[in-house]
């Protein structure tokens, strides 16, 4: 890990300026950012770390916690509200137990919400690992979430 | 490859040998593969497209091109068939072999794939006689159809880089002249005239200067940018080249959002052939001229979108923005000279300096001039990306290009201007739309997008939605925002569950009016707007959510029960079935019944009953 | 030389300067809360915001950021701006119940609490003014603390929240901050100080022996100005 974020910080000339690319390229390559993994960004970037972990807090791209091997997305846009996403959130809630930006304790699902993916014509969608789900309703996301193998 | 070019005639010769290399009347598949379309299948699509024409050894005799998005949204996936332009529209792979048998062999037309009128079933062949496409003014988005956003010969096909040709060869003044002549506005949603932008930076005192592309395009249902930015990327290439020429910068930004992958994608193979054809880096054209351009990506925060919070963000740190008495012009990113705009301000670019600031001037309002793209979303027909001139009707968006309201509902409110902006009500769908006729009647031009409801829509449920999304994305640097859109929001949350108290509004309305004088940014200052728009409009909802505890549209949740209309029922038992608490139950093909105090509002009986039978009360 | 007219007084003032200096330099009275005059400022309490500007262009800004201007036309009590600061001082009494101090302010300024405004019952009386934070980055150095998240879940904390490895207990963030919600706590012997999660070995004078100093800031001081550390080790009294 230590050697790859080296390789990562020269990558970028060790330039400071470029601590959320670093910081977005470590999460690509490790999956998410552990501390040790923010520490030694700190240190190959010569950031303070209260500043990389204000960075890693701040910007929801950032994940700190492992995810889960399934992830999903849904869209919470205007278009897609307007559509009905928030009956759709409460059911995903309700069948995983997880809310946006958690993950189940057994690390299969990790559940978080978007602000638009730009695909307003098929709101509202449901994300599940890349691939695109449109014109979602409960009964629909029931029975996504049913095929994934979580028992309701 | 396209290898360096080194003067503006040899740019010219190229062009000119590509479009002679293309002849016009060659059979050419058009599919569009922008998000929309993918997430509606179209790269299978697209692959069926290219397995069968390889299949029948057609490679030779037929072109296949994969575009960036046409904007009809609604309608994907789509192709286009040269030379006719014929138009399919929802085209299933199913379709692919009987297209090119019957339509690309034969020159047979298939009915079926046509798009018809929802309100005559008026059947329509050619791309340009779709309604949709008609009434529109495709300027800068039409190109979006003729171009491979990977490759540049496309481009260079449709006279690309031409006037970055014709800009290299005026003097910077005259540049920023025209650009100011025209009166091209900021299309991001400040709607600060460009040129006197351009102006300023240009004559700011400090090098370097910098030239930032703002495409951090966060207003949740506009996507304009990131079809822009995905589908023409050279385009937005030559606006920024051109604009940096003018002020004197020969260092360049691209910060696009972090949920944008394909646009990243394709903004850096762009560059890429940009430098190797000699558009980028060293001596531009061989006009002295030196400037590259490097990609950002954002973070994932819709703050960043705002300019001194962009800067934060380029400069490793979070994404606090700062006060801006001193303008970014001058003291912008590392406190140097800065210019940004938005990604579709700069698209509009070139097209100024080919055909000139006055022709430029000549299509819009008095003060909003060109053409504007507007991503029309929600309960409409048509859900896709509009271009028409500043001072087209609401109406005429709405209606004729937009197809009407979904299912031959009624219109009840349009929201412009994202979580920004305001709702605008009926009476005002004759309105000419330009960013200060938007202003005056409380909402705004934004980035761009049309939000359209229907009566099923709550404007209460509409407000609480916006400052919900606002107060997450707050930064949190400054209390007015902070706090203050956080107190709105329980307020209205209150309001939407029934624990609305007399004298919510008016709180909001004083809450409201000292958040826009307080907050530090323009996320604080506008945060109030979606909830002072409603009010304005649409008091006559909060009046009934806290007098009377109701909810006239049905939607919010602690303030309507569901039953089951006996009469309508037919006992089919779906209802009961998808169920999640047991509470609506009953007999095979005898009436059911929901039990409210078990009922959790989810709303899924509603949604799968097929005789309308449940009743919101 | 500026010229410019505040609360109807014609005021001289140079250029550079910021509506606040000049102001508190003419005896105006503007309150602040985020305001240090060895850092730079913040703008983020908006309690100092004034009107300038007149008519249709009146517009409220921050005077502790906002330059002097010829001619400018400044408010430093109208309806808006007390509107302004009786909203930002409620939204903090909502944030921050218990802080005596914020509640003092308060009442000097006239402002009651909002009811409406759901009192937090955490405990936590920061009210991200940002001082500790900015004087441990500017004035210390050593960028102990720093915030986390955003929005309404913004903090204040030591990276993780877990104790810092290069706090050197100079106590600086809490003298800082004006609430008291940064606390240092001093063992009764006096030989150990701890701040943010951290014990702190204090070093004693050795002059009249009383602890003075934490033994990592001395450390620290030593570092930065390449003094030796014997020499720093007398209390303020005994130097």
């Amino acid at each position: 890990m230590e050697e790859k974020v080296k390789e990562i910080v020269q990558g970028y000339g060790g330039d400071k300026s470029y601590l959320v690319p670093v910081m977005q390229d470590v999460q690509k390559e490790l999956g998410y950012l552990s501390k040790e993994a923010l520490m030694a960004i700190s240190a190959n970037l010569g950031v303070p770390v209260s500043r990389v972990y204000e960075v890693a807090t701040f910007y929801k791209a950032f994940s700190l916690k492992p995810k889960g091997r399934h992830h999903i997305s849904l869209c919470m846009g205007t278009a897609c509200h307007v559509r009905g996403a928030e009956f759709i959130a409460a059911n995903i809630t309700s069948m995983l137990g997880i809310r946006d930006g958690e993950t189940t304790a057994d690390l299969e699902y990790s559940f978080e919400t978007v602000g638009c993916l730009g695909a307003c014509a098929l709101g509202p969608i449901v994300v599940v690992d890349g691939e695109y789900h449109g014109e979602m309703n409960i009964a629909k996301t029931t029975k996504l979430l049913k095929k994934l193998g979580k028992k309701v | 490859m396209t290898s360096k070019i080194k003067s503006f005639s040899e740019l010219k010769q190229l062009q000119e040998k590509i479009k002679a290399s293309r002849d016009p009347q060659k059979l050419r598949i058009t599919i569009c593969v922008g998000t929309g379309c993918l997430a509606h299948g179209a790269m299978n699509v697209a692959d069926a497209f290219s397995e069968e024409i390889d299949r029948r050894g057609l490679s030779v005799k037929i072109d296949f091109r994969k575009t960036g998005c046409h904007g009809f949204c609604e309608r994907g996936p789509m192709v286009i068939i040269a030379p006719e332009n014929i138009f399919y529209q929802h085209v299933a792979v199913k379709d692919v072999g009987e297209i090119v048998e019957k339509t690309l062999l034969k020159g047979e037309i298939i009915d079926s794939l046509l798009y018809a009128d929802p309100q005559t079933d008026e059947k329509y062949v050619r791309e340009d006689e779709v309604p949709f496409y008609k009434r529109q003014t495709r300027t800068v988005f039409g190109m979006n159809s003729k171009v491979d956003p990977k490759n540049l010969e496309d481009y260079l096909a449709v006279d690309g880089y031409s006037a970055l040709a014709k800009a290299l060869a005026m003097k910077p003044a005259e540049i920023i002249r025209e650009v100011v002549t025209a009166n091209l506005r900021g299309r991001g949603g400040g709607g600060f005239p460009a040129g006197r932008k351009w102006e300023e930076t240009s004559k700011a005192a400090g090098t370097p200067k910098y030239v930032i592309c703002n495409a951090d395009e966060g207003d949740p249902g506009a996507y304009m940018d990131r079809s822009l930015l995905e589908g023409n990327p050279h385009l937005v290439l030559e606006g920024m080249i051109i604009g940096a020429y003018a002020i004197g910068s020969n260092e360049g930004y691209i910060y696009v959002r972090n949920e944008y992958p394909l646009a990243v994608e394709n903004i850096n193979i762009a560059i890429k052939q940009a430098r190797e054809a000699g558009f980028l880096g060293e001596n531009i054209l061989g006009s002295g001229f030196s400037f590259d351009i490097k990609v950002n990506r954002g973070g994932g925060a819709f703050v960043c979108g705002e300019s001194s919070a962009l800067f934060a963000s380029l400069e490793g740190r979070a994404g606090e923005p700062r006060a801006k008495y001193v303008h970014a012009t001058e003291k912008g990113l590392y406190d140097k000279p800065t210019n940004l705009n938005n990604v579709e301000t700069w698209a509009n670019v070139p097209f100024i300096i080919n055909n000139g600031g006055d022709w430029y001037a000549g299509i819009g309002t008095d003060r909003s001039k060109g053409t504007k793209i507007f991503s029309l979303v929600g309960k409409i027909n048509n859900t896709g990306l509009v271009e028409v001139p500043m001072g087209t009707k609401l109406r005429e968006i709405v209606f004729d290009i937009g197809g009407g309201i979904l299912n031959n509902r009624k219109f009840k409110a349009i929201q412009t201007g994202g979580p920004s902006g305001g709702c605008i009500p009926e009476e005002y769908l004759d309105m000419p739309v330009d960013y200060d006729e938007l202003t005056k009647v409380g909402s705004m031009m934004g980035s761009g997008g049309m939000i359209v409801m229907d009566e099923g829509t709550c404007m209460v449920d509409l407000a609480r939605y916006f400052t919900n999304f606002l107060a997450n994305e707050s930064c949190g640097k400054c209390v007015p925002c902070r706090e203050g859109t956080q107190r709105m929001r329980e307020i209205l949350v209150d309001i939407t569950e029934g624990k609305g108290r007399e004298g919510d509004i008016e709180l909001l309305e004083s809450l409201a009016a000292s958040i826009k004088d307080g907050a530090l940014c323009a996320l604080g200052t506008s945060a109030p707007n979606p909830v002072l728009s409603t009010i304005r409009y649409f008091r006559d909802e909060y009046e009934a959510h806290i007098k009377e505890k109701r909810c006239p549209a049905g939607v919010c949740k602690s303030l309507i029960t569901y039953g089951v209309d006996s009469e309508k029922c037919t006992g089919c038992t779906l209802c009961a079935k998808v169920c999640p608490v047991g509470a609506a139950t009953g007999e095979k093909k005898k009436a059911h019944k929901i039990d409210s105090d078990k009922c959790t509002r989810c709303g899924a009986c509603r949604e799968s009953c097929q005789f309308d039978a449940i009743i919101v009360r | 030389m500026v010229n410019l007219t505040i609360d109807n007084k014609k005021i001289q003032a140079e250029e550079g300067q910021t509506l606040l200096e000049v102001a508190r330099q003419n005896g105006i009275g503007i309150p602040t809360l985020c305001h240090h005059e060895s850092l730079e400022p913040s703008g983020s309490c908006r309690l100092c915001s004034v009107e300038v500007g007149e008519g249709s262009r009146a517009k409220v800004v921050t005077s502790c950021l906002y330059p002097v201007a010829e001619g400018l036309v400044v408010k430093t009590g109208s309806e808006r701006v007390m509107n302004v600061r009786r909203m930002v001082i409620q939204l903090l009494l909502a944030r921050a119940p218990e802080s005596e101090q914020l509640a003092k302010m308060a009442e000097g300024m006239g402002i009651r609490p909002e009811p409406r405004f759901k009192a937090s019952e955490d405990g936590n009386k920061c009210i991200l003014c940002r001082l500790c934070v900015r004087t441990c980055e500017k004035i210390v150095g050593v960028s102990a603390i720093g915030f986390s998240s955003r929005g309404p879940q913004k903090d204040v904390c030591t990276p993780f929240h877990e104790p810092s490895t290069v706090c050197i207990g100079c106590g600086a963030c809490s003298y800082a901050c004006p609430t008291g919600q940064i606390e240092m706590h001093v063992s009764p012997a006096g030989d150990v100080r701890t701040i943010w999660g951290r014990d702190f070995k204090m070093a004693a004078c050795k002059v009249c022996g009383r602890y003075f100093a934490p033994e990592d800031q001395l450390q620290y001081i030593s570092g930065r100005t390449g003094v030796p550390v014997e020499e720093l080790m007398a209390c303020s009294s005994c130097r």
